[in-house]
């Protein structure tokens, strides 16, 4: 870990003139960022600790819910509202992690985690593009079981880690900014970015910019939603394949559909192919199945993670039984 | 070290030695066959306050004076030369006090490997930063002392280094090609015994299977770590060790000191499982240590313990098994390959379960090494058996399967009445009583043998079970001192070690019951290499081995008591076998009314203390009978009929394994052993990238090992017959519990949907 300095930031200006520094990073519950510190991934100059901004966690008037980017994941997950309304946010989140990381962990921070593709943490050892543009990456032929099935590129295939990440895709969260030009929204669907020839760039932020807030939008059929996370062992493990899901059913036909998923992709993915193939269609397992196909038809697999493309499809059509329950 | 060996030279000695107690034809230790007293009773660990109050001193907790911080730096070539070293800037950093690399380190002499020498400690010879050429990828290329760990951590990232590699072999299949005869303990891994292919080709009944197993690292919670320190030419070693006599003499060797020199202590341990001997870490501290004039602690980080302890290493195993249709075996084979380092010499001997666990027409089992160009792979938990009894006991379950036999019963069938390929009788075999045992408890006879017939909702239900078995082991090397004091009390002395199984809890009351004295009247000294003794934590052999020297201590004890009496005692007369301690009095074995407390007899002949030391006999209990431990391994798993995730949901271990001295550490070691046979049937596995021979999950985030919601109930049951041969009739219980569950697990997957996974871990991408 370098020599750097440490401020704690008191309001959301002081933050953002001290992120606007060279070389400053915000700093959340470090669960992410520290690690990186230590094994030299990431060498800031200044950490700017922006765990005393707000955290609070609202109603808005417009029946959805502001949650301060310093809320801790703990917090967010226990919520009474965030429980009754938005059930598969507390699970995503109780999903991830180990109870001491989420105590620790703010939701800005768990925005911004990085991959956990294993040659990137391998700083001296392995090239990577996305660590070093232009060096090549080892992932593509080397340990991919972990690694993208879905909008890769050549130059990178690795995934989001986020759990949370998935039920924000899903509900179509607002994420609140500041930079030195000002506030600004953005759609969650556009924060992450895919790899392209550009793997180093990962978010739409400008530098400097700093996560102020996670905006819940009302979803009317919101309370009937699930996450499922399919991983290696019971708990403590990343997700191989998540999903997200929320849906309608009305007289056996579906309503409406959100699905997201994760660990296929360098971002929480919204399934938008499959919740335009499945609206409107009956509310059983031929249709989640045909959906689920048309979803994941452009997977890629690499050398050891074809099994993600089924799993995907088995855990899209489980979880959509699972919410169409007796109304199948 | 050959334990074979060792054995076979002290017997030419022994010729003349009195035979022991555990001899045929000697009166058994009475210890055996008591009834009252501690043995056998469940006591709490003696360490446990000072373990949860934090107060228990790790090696990498004792502070010194002016010490100073080290951080390594690792190879990341497999093979090669170091082209160009700029440490310059690293040397340069904040609080930096030095760095050492092959420039300027120390000229040393290579550390004895394990094996070569009865107190040899070392993973590998390889000369330690002694030169440019790297053997290894992740081999320490630099070490950086700083004031602070933070520091050294930060200057040891300013290092730059260019390597020029050359050609390496870090690929299994083409290591393959050249694989060589393995040699454990002094003798080739290969046993034949009539034709067995031929027989195997004409048995009516047959399977004939590949198994492989990956490799794991060694992942002890304590990390490996020491603080070391230069006084003129001693040195002092706070390690975390399972060999402090050992690990003292080698660093002797090393700097070319005496070995009385050389005070290794190592009180507490965090975890050994085989991993805590001698790396490059212990030598190159000292050698920093030395050319600083600090004194140095140093402490891996997880990445460095993957990068330069070796670990369990990959095995790919054939077991073909040709049977009658009565469920006979006509022939049994099991041959393979192993990964092999270029300089050490573990070829996991995955056979070694095979010699003795069943009867059989013809035997043929080889292991074969394949060397590679990798850090030197060593002793985890079970070595052989492990991985040997996932293989073997899969087959077994698949030749059932075959001959529509229900799995234990095709074990009682071919349960031999002798040693099957020694031919010599067994000390102590109850597993069929272990496996009837278990069974009830388990409920087997629920077991529908269909595989997929049962079904709870998305998951699928299976039972299977396996064969645990490990052997018993005694090196030479124990001794051990006793001293009893005017007031009764008594301290024993040996060069043990506690890594948290409970040794000195259980020896504390083994001695207790052999002295005749409180649990509070004892104390056991033990984790320091100036104690006598030569004793290595591994091959769950620690138990015998204190064991057999306490006895020892304790007839010398007597012997010397009785002596000192004189004419006047009431014992007078008496020989020391004649005689036991009780009740803080000794008295005659025949008629306890005859009796003289300690307190007294030492008041009367007028002595503060007494000292005495005794020396284990030689170890030739298993030159004349076939000695192990055995298990019956129950498991009930699920399987996601969406996912194919696997979930254990209950376990239970019926043990064999002589007397259980304390069931409450006993039962910790077992289970220990079992969880940590799910995570190699369900999760751990090292990546290796054979392109360039580099570990790339060094982490615990990365390498699964079960948490807690993957560990059921364990239920845990034991036959608690004394083996008549065996000091305090006990077996070590420290491995038996790893092995057999892997195969456990795999034939409860079988069951539970039909598919049979012969390449572990059973991850869920092989269940679809
Ligand atoms: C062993 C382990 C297992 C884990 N398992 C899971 C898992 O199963 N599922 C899962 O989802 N996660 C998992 N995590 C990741 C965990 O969720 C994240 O580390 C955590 O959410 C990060 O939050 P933080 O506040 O600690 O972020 P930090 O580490 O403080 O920061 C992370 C990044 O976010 C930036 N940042 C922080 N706050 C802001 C802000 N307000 N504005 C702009 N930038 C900001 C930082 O500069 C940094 O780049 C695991 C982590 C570990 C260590
Ligand atoms: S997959 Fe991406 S993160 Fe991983 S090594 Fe390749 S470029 Fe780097």
């Amino acid at each position: 870990m370098n020599n750097f300095t440490y401020v704690r930031a008191t309001d959301v200006a002081e933050a953002v003139r001290q992120g606007g520094q060279a070389h400053a990073k915000f700093l959340g519950g470090g669960t992410n960022l520290v690690d990186l510190m230590r094994e030299t991934l990431e060498r800031p100059s200044v950490l700017v600790d922006v765990t005393g901004l707000s955290s609070a966690i609202t109603d808005r008037e417009d029946g959805g819910m502001l949650i301060g980017a310093a809320a801790k994941n703990t917090a967010v997950a226990e919520h009474r509202g965030v429980r009754t309304r938005y059930p598969l946010l507390a699970r995503a989140i109780l999903a991830g992690a180990s109870g001491q990381i989420r105590n620790m962990a703010t939701v800005g921070g768990n925005l911004l985690q990085r991959t956990r593709c294993t040659y990137f943490y391998d700083d001296d050892g392995s090239r990577c593009n996305k660590r070093g543009p232009g060096q090549g990456c080892d992932a593509i032929d080397g340990f991919n079981r972990i690694h993208a099935i879905l909008g890769a590129s050549s130059s990178c295939v690795a995934t989001h880690p986020s759990d949370m990440c998935v039920a924000l895709a899903m509900l179509d969260a607002v994420v609140h900014v500041t930079g030195s030009q000002g506030e600004r929204t953005i759609a969650f669907a556009d924060l992450h970015l895919l790899p392209g020839n550009h793997p180093e760039v990962e978010t739409s932020l400008s530098p400097g910019e700093l996560i102020t807030a996670v905006e819940l939008p009302a979803l009317s059929f919101a309370q009937r939603s699930t996450y499922r996370k399919v991983r290696d062992r019971a708990s403590y493990a990343f997700a191989l394949v998540s999903v997200a899901a929320a849906m309608e059913v009305d007289d056996g036909v579906v309503k409406g559909v959100r699905v997201a998923l994760g660990g296929v992709a360098a971002k929480p993915w919204r399934a938008l192919r499959l919740e335009a193939a499945l609206t409107g269609r009956p509310a059983n397992e031929e249709s989640f199945r045909a959906a689920a196909e048309a979803e994941l038809a452009d997977a890629q697999p690499l050398r050891h993670n074809a099994f993600k493309i089924e799993v995907a499809k088995r855990t899209i059509v489980a979880v959509l039984a699972e919410l169409a329950g007796d109304r199948l | 070290m050959s334990i074979k060996e060792a054995a076979h030279a002290v017997m030419k000695k022994a010729v003349q030695v009195a035979p022991d107690k555990w001899m045929p034809g000697a009166t058994p230790d009475p210890l055996i066959r008591q009834k009252h007293g501690l043995i056998g009773t469940p006591v709490s660990r003696l360490d446990g306050p000072q373990k949860v109050s934090g107060t228990a001193r790790f090696a990498a907790e004792f502070p010194l004076e002016r010490m100073v911080y080290a951080a390594l730096n690792y190879s990341t070539i497999a093979k090669g030369r170091i082209r160009e070293l700029h440490t310059a800037e690293a040397a340069a950093a904040p609080g930096v006090v030095l760095v050492m690399t092959h420039l300027n380190a120390p000229r040393m002499t290579r550390v004895p490997l394990f094996g070569s020498n009865a107190k040899a400690a070392g993973g590998d010879d390889l000369p330690i930063m002694q030169d440019e050429r790297i053997h290894w990828n992740g081999e320490p290329i630099a070490v950086v002392l700083a004031e602070s760990q933070e520091q050294a951590d930060y200057a040891k990232s300013l290092i730059r280094v260019a390597y020029e590699a050359e050609p390496s072999v870090t690929t299994f299949e083409v290591a393959k090609a050249s694989s060589e005869q393995g040699v454990f303990q002094g003798e080739p891994l290969l046993l034949e015994i009539g034709d067995a292919e031929a027989a195997l080709a004409a048995a009516p009944h047959k399977v004939d299977v590949v198994y492989r197993t990956p490799r794991h690292n060694h992942n002890p919670i304590e990390l490996h770590g020491a603080t070391v320190a230069w006084d003129g030419d001693e040195l002092i070693v706070h390690d975390a060790s399972q060999c402090v006599t050992h690990t003292a003499w080698s660093l002797a060797q090393v700097f070319d000191i005496e070995e009385e020199q050389v005070h290794v202590t190592s009180p507490y341990v965090g975890g050994g499982f085989g991993s805590k001997t001698l790396w490059q870490y212990q030598v190159l501290a000292a050698a920093a240590s030395r050319l600083a004039g600090r004194p140095v602690r140093i402490v891996l980080s997880r990445e460095g313990v993957y990068r330069i302890v070796g670990g369990r290493t990959l095995t790919e195993q054939r077991v073909a098994i040709g049977a009658q249709a009565d469920g006979r075996f006509d022939a049994l084979i099991q041959t393979g390959v192993v990964g092999m380092g270029r300089h050490n010499n573990m070829p996991e001997p995955f056979m070694l379960p095979a010699k003795s666990a069943y009867k059989s027409g013809t035997f043929r089992l080889q292991v074969e090494a394949a060397r590679m160009d990798m850090v030197g792979n060593t002793f985890m938990r079970a070595p052989g058996e492990a991985v040997g009894t996932f293989a073997l006991e899969s087959a077994l379950d698949e030749l059932a399967v075959n001959l529509g036999m229900d799995p234990i019963e095709l074990r009682i069938r071919n349960e031999p009445d002798k040693d099957p390929t020694s031919g010599v009788p067994f000390s102590s075999r109850h597993i069929v009583e272990a496996y009837v045992a278990g069974a009830e408890r388990f409920g087997w006879n629920q077991r529908n043998p269909k595989p997929g017939a049962r079904r709870e909702g998305e998951w699928l239900v299976g039972l299977g079970c396996a064969t645990a078995t490990y052997p018993y082991y005694r090196m030479p090397g124990g001794v051990a001192r006793i001293t009893l004091t005017n007031r009764g009390r008594a301290t024993v002395s040996i060069a043990a070690h506690e890594m948290g199984m409970g040794t000195a809890t259980t020896q504390t009351m083994v001695t207790a019951d052999r002295l005749g004295l409180a649990l509070q009247c004892v104390t056991v000294e033990y984790g320091d290499s100036h104690l006598p003794g030569v004793v290595l934590a591994g091959g769950s052999q620690q138990t015998a081995s204190i064991g057999a020297a306490v006895t020892a201590a304790h007839d010398a004890l007597i012997t010397e008591l009785l002596k000192l009496a004189g004419k006047e005692s009431v014992l007078s007369g008496l020989d020391s076998e004649d005689v036991i301690g009780r009740d803080g009095y000794l008295c005659d074995i025949h008629k306890p009314d005859r009796r003289e407390s300690y307190v007294s007899l030492m008041a009367r002949i007028g002595r503060e203390q007494i000292t005495v030391e005794g020396t284990a006999p030689p170890p030739l209990e298993f030159t004349h009978w076939s000695m192990h431990s055995h298990g019956a391994m129950f498991c009930e798993a699920r399987v996601s009929g969406v996912t194919g995730e696997t979930r254990v949901t209950r376990f239970l271990g019926s043990f064999d394994c002589g007397r259980i001295l304390n069931p409450k550490t006993a039962a910790s070691q077992f289970r220990g052993g079992i969880v940590m046979g799910l995570g190699l049937a369900l999760m751990e596995e090292t990546q290796f990238d054979e392109r360039k021979g580099r570990i790339m999950n060094p982490s615990l985030a990365e390498y699964h090992v079960p948490v807690q919601m993957d560990v059921p109930e364990i239920d845990l049951i034991w036959t608690d017959i004394p083996d008549p041969h065996a000091p305090m009739g006990a077996h070590g219980v420290g491995e038996i519990g790893i092995t057999g569950v892997g195969a456990a697990v795999a034939n409860a997957v079988y069951n539970a949907t039909g598919t049979r996974v012969r390449d572990l871990p059973i991850t869920l991408d092989k269940m679809l």
